[in-house]
């Protein structure tokens, strides 16, 4: 090789040197699976909230996560999310990112989001600045006091207001909105950035029919392209959307499979209804 | 494109430009008045008001730093007077250095206090202070390394509301007893003080008076356009929901308790910076000014004008000093009494404050003005701010 087809190599138009490429690595999800959760334990003052926990999701699933209250689901999203350090056990995203080394705004970037049991969005914001906030881009100081709104900006925000059904709301105040309006703008938050995995605590609760109907509709059409996990109490909504389910108990798991095989599994019996038949 | 002009009519819809034009003629009209007009013209302003204006001007400053952190961020800091002191000091210290050989003891290197403890050279913080452009760094730096240590550790460890302002109260208290100290080398008890000039200016002339009042007043508008500016920006954006729903900002990817370290610290610059202006015109600094009431006091100003407003501070700044400097001169013992009264009165009828207020009288006139032809996606976008308590 001749030193000017190095320095032809080099400074080539059409791309930018390696260093400057962006870092972030995109998840490794060659084995199918986005999610592997294994050996996770977490106890309060004695009380063992998860306990030898494991949990395999695939990627594009929709997976719904069911259990009696203090069963550790919430805390298994907390778990992920980076809001709680478990006693043991780990936590990959795909192949090999480990969650537990991250925190929760490092867990955001990574294409994690999550939707609290309580609707949360900022309430003193518009719809639309909401999702400007939650649109994915760089989220330190100094970017943020420079950003403009770009065109390709509004187009992403518009398209999530038309899945969402906010459009007519669009400049509303975000506390101004119904309860079954702010959870499906904490969706749209959660969408605007691009998120691989979703976790969705309790999308329905405070619903009317109509509108469970939509968010069930919502989440199937999520499902495929992004890998989402519901936790839900209704059971009718989770059977309407699920493929497999996944029965926690006392902070592990008990059973998982389809709906009918769960509902049929004598353990599951035997812990929501008291004793097996 | 319909959406866009939608939207920056919603975000453009401001009151700083006027306000900051009727400062600035307001300002351009006094200084004019004292310096043009003969004594005994009606439209003689005395140099004495002048100098009450200046210092007014300050204390709208530094309630526009606590409005940046309260108002916007929910972080109530009860010890801002740290800052504005701290500020202060430092200009303090330039001031004594260019007293030289004019105190009373007329040592040309030596403040008039360090003679009387019989210190025998200068210590080595007041190294350097004799340099106006040094001293008006540390102003700067003081305060802001100050503000950033603190926040660093307080919002690093998710200290938040009650907990964060007693924490900032402590602050305060424990640079009241520092300061008092005489070994600490600021002048003790009675600060420092008998200043002569500045940049070699009497600090008596009247000109010297007006024109340290006309750059309060100038600085004042700066930073009001500046916080505006930054509060309109998407980071701005980010610390209102940062308010709202801290947990929230920290799951979509914010790390917010960076967002509130550089709020924190700007908001301390502005204090420091208001603490160096206030100091040549009142002509003295003392340990007093770190006390936790005058820090409280602050936190009055603002509610009374109404937070997250940012004029609504400097109006609430100028409304009660001036009720104040009027109050204490007909009953003083019972100053501290209106002001509790005041804060309770405020926080019960009027949460958002005066400009909560006027916001709410300019929505009724426009809604009782027959402005019925209005469409009905426009009237949306004008209750926002209404909601909001009247967005600056």
């Amino acid at each position: 090789m001749s030193p000017l087809t190095d320095v032809r190599e080099i400074m080539r138009r059409d791309q930018v040197w390696s260093f400057l490429k962006d870092e972030q690595k995109p998840v490794d999800v060659s084995h199918d699976v986005i999610l592997y959760v294994e050996g996770l334990n977490l106890s309060f003052d004695g009380f063992k909230a998860l306990n030898d926990l494991n949990l395999y999701v695939n990627d594009g699933e929709l997976r719904c996560l069911i259990g009696a209250n203090g069963a550790g689901k919430t805390t298994l999203m907390d778990v992920i999310t980076g809001k709680t350090t478990p006693d043991s056990g780990s936590v990959y995203f795909g192949q090999s990112i480990n969650l537990l080394q991250h925190d929760e705004a490092d867990i955001a970037q990574l294409g994690i989001g999550r939707k609290f049991q309580k609707p949360t969005v900022f309430e003193a914001h518009s719809v639309f600045d909401n999702l400007e906030l939650s649109l994915k881009q760089q989220k330190s100081v100094i970017p943020m006091l420079f950003a403009r709104l770009t065109p390709t900006e509004i187009d992403r925000i518009d398209e999530v207001l038309n899945v969402i059904g906010l459009k007519e709301q669009c400049f509303m105040q975000a506390g101004a909105l119904s309860h079954g309006q702010k959870q499906w703008l904490e969706i749209g938050m959660l969408l605007v950035a691009e998120p691989r995995l979703l976790l969705i605590d309790e999308p329905v609760a405070g619903m009317t029919a109509q509108e469970t109907e939509r968010t069930a509709e919502l989440l199937t059409s999520l499902a495929g392209e992004r890998t989402v996990i519901v936790v839900e109490h209704d059971m009718e909504f989770v059977r309407s959307i699920a493929r497999t389910v996944t029965v926690l108990h006392q902070g592990s798991v008990l059973a998982e499979g389809t709906m009918d095989q769960v509902q049929n599994n004598p353990d599951v019996i035997e812990v929501y209804l008291g004793e097996a038949p | 494109m319909n959406q866009l002009m939608r939207f920056s009519r919603l975000h453009g819809d401001s009151k700083v430009a006027p306000f900051v034009a009727i400062l600035v003629i307001l300002t351009l009209l006094a200084s004019m008045g004292n310096l043009l007009m003969p004594e005994d013209s009606a439209f003689y302003v005395s140099t004495y008001t002048i100098t009450l204006l200046g210092k007014y001007l300050c204390y709208a400053m530094l309630a526009l730093a606590v409005d940046v952190i309260w108002g916007y961020c929910g972080i109530l800091s009860l010890g801002h007077g740290a800052f504005f002191a701290l500020g202060g000091y430092a200009m303090g210290m330039y001031l004594m250095r260019q007293i030289g050989d004019r105190g009373v003891y007329g040592n040309p290197e030596l403040p008039d206090f360090m003679v009387f403890l019989n210190w025998t050279e200068l210590p080595w913080f007041w190294q350097g202070m004799d340099q106006f452009w040094f001293a008006m760094l540390m102003v700067l730096l003081v305060p802001g390394i100050l503000a950033f240590v603190f926040g660093w550790l307080a919002f690093r460890s998710r200290v938040t509301g009650v907990y964060l302002s007693i924490m900032t109260q402590a602050l305060t208290y424990a640079l009241l007893l520092a300061f008092f100290r005489n070994e600490m080398g600021f002048g003790g008890n009675n600060g420092l003080t008998d200043f002569k000039d500045i940049l070699g200016f009497d600090l008596q002339a009247d000109t010297t008076r007006v024109t340290l009042f006309a750059i309060t007043a100038l600085l004042l508008a700066v930073i009001l356009v500046v916080s505006h500016k930054i509060l309109q920006s998407r980071m701005g954006k980010v610390i209102v929901a940062i308010r709202d729903g801290e947990s929230r900002a920290r799951f979509i990817g914010y790390r917010t308790e960076r967002f509130k370290v550089w709020l924190f610290v700007y908001s301390a610059l502005i204090a420091g910076i208001a603490g160096a202006l206030y100091v040549p015109q009142v002509g003295i600094i003392n340990p007093g000014e770190f006390s936790p009431l005058n820090s409280i006091e602050m936190v009055i100003w603002v509610a009374v004008g109404g937070r997250g407003t940012l004029i609504g501070a400097i109006v609430g700044a100028l409304l009660v000093n001036f009720a104040k400097t009027k109050f204490t001169a007909i009953m003083p013992d019972g100053w501290l009494f209106a002001l509790g009264a005041l804060f309770v009165f405020v926080t019960l009828y009027l949460p958002q404050g005066l400009m909560g207020l006027y916001q709410k009288m300019v929505n009724k006139r426009r809604s009782g003005g027959g402005d019925n032809d209005a469409r009905p996606a426009d009237d949306k976008v004008d209750t926002a701010p209404a909601i909001k308590g009247g967005d600056a």
